[in-house]
């Protein structure tokens, strides 16, 4: 049976390439210490020695739109083409192709039926920063296959937060049973509390830096519990209109299971937290 | 209110640099012509009769207008990364860094603590 490695779960934040690539002069002022936390989480993935990664995140508008959003939808093909254009724009994230890893998509996609999970497929997926990101952060070499999975965290109505929750616990249970010796690795993103295109939106921290400790403590001690009493598609709201971002590190936190992370760190940014938690499954290699 | 409809043309515009610029530098001669010819587009050969702006969301896209926009429940996203992609260079060269997105959020302070209008549902 495959060996479920790491889970990593962080925000995924498009302007780490470019602030931390500039001239030294131009960077801002928190270009180094983010490199630094950034490169420490990189090795919290590094020793875990993955060979497969699993990895969850959100179009933005990007492949998929209003006419046709799917809740969640799995990639099965043979290889993934990233950047899109108004990315590469925005945030000067370049292009990328990652390997796929077919035979794994094509169980975790039976698997996640099985189980209750209707996803949607595509044979023809382009992927956008919220994978892409967390592969520059944490494995910038893009030499591993990747399996990668989308949710609606953004087009509602949305799924609920123990939906997400259940379905981590669902792709925890599809890596444990699917038949080789690979090592896997899961790495979603997310957001903490976060605003676009709204009045509390790119202010000294993110909109809501209470929610962002407690977040941050509740992933880090492996407190579901504490998760689904308090947090709701409305508390998001209050927290900054993007914040149900942070439904996909709840995914990541039920891969792992309600277990204390090994690893939790965070920077307050411009106008918002980032947070990068991970935790090693019982038995796996530290 | 066709909800969809704005952020539809929210969606192709972004995306597309050409349309981009002429949204920019003529946006009521853009917002005629995504109306006749991008709008109804279901894909290359199928088109749709369904969808049509009103006149206030016509108004609102011509008039680069991210309060209108804001209040008829356009996508927060589609609506942020488009304005950036036309305002952004310029307001960094005048006033510095993130000062467009500042005053965006300047222009929508009647709306903090209120419950935001829908994007969906």
């Amino acid at each position: 049976m495959a060996k479920l490695a790491a889970v990593l779960a962080t925000t995924h934040h498009p302007f780490y390439l470019k602030a931390t690539t500039a001239p030294a002069d131009q960077q801002i002022p928190e270009a180094p210490e983010w490199k630094r936390k950034v490169e420490a989480y990189r090795e919290t993935l590094t020793r875990a020695e993955p060979e497969i990664l699993v990895m969850v995140g959100a179009d933005h508008f990007h492949q998929f739109f209003l006419d046709n959003y799917p809740q969640f939808l799995i990639g099965k093909a043979p290889r993934y083409d990233a950047t899109f254009y108004n990315e590469e724009r925005e945030f000067g994230i370049p292009k990328y192709v990652l390997e796929g890893h077919e035979d794994l998509s094509r169980f975790m996609h039976r698997g996640l039926l099985d189980r209750g999970f209707d996803f949607a497929f595509s044979d023809e997926l382009k992927l956008d920063h919220s994978i892409i990101c967390p592969i520059i952060t944490t494995r910038p070499q893009a030499d591993l296959p990747v399996v990668p999975i989308y949710t609606n965290i953004f087009a509602p109505p949305l799924p609920s937060p123990k939906r997400f929750w259940d379905l981590g616990r669902a792709i925890r249970e599809i890596i444990d049973e699917y038949p080789s010796d690979k090592r896997i690795a899961a790495i979603g993103s997310g957001h903490l509390s976060l605003e676009l295109g709204g009045p509390r939106q790119f202010r000294e921290t993110g909109p809501d830096p209470e929610f962002d400790r407690q977040a941050i403590e509740w992933l880090s001690t492996g407190n579901i519990e504490a998760i689904l009493a308090n947090v709701t598609h409305e508390s998001m709201a209050r927290s900054g209109n993007a914040t149900h971002g942070f439904m996909d590190l709840i995914l990541m936190m039920g891969i792992a299971g309600p277990i204390k992370a090994v690893y939790a760190d965070s920077l307050s940014l411009f106008h918002t937290m980032e947070a990068y938690i991970t935790w090693y499954p019982e038995g796996a290699t530290q | 209110m066709s909800r969809y409809y704005v952020n539809k043309f929210l969606f192709t515009v972004d995306r597309d640099p050409e349309l981009l610029r002429r949204y920019k530098e003529d946006p009521r001669a853009l917002v005629t012509s995504w109306e006749q010819a991008i709008g109804p587009q279901l894909n290359s050969v199928e088109f749709s009769t369904v969808n049509g702006f009103t006149d206030a969301e016509r108004e609102a896209l011509i008039n680069h207008d991210i309060v209108a926009l804001f209040e008829m429940g356009a996508h927060f996203f589609l609506s942020l990364t488009i304005f950036i992609a036309i305002y952004d260079q310029d307001w960094t060269a005048k006033y510095g860094p993130l000062s467009f997105q500042r005053d965006f959020a300047k222009r929508l302070a009647h709306w903090e603590g209120r419950d935001y209008p829908p994007v969906g549902e």
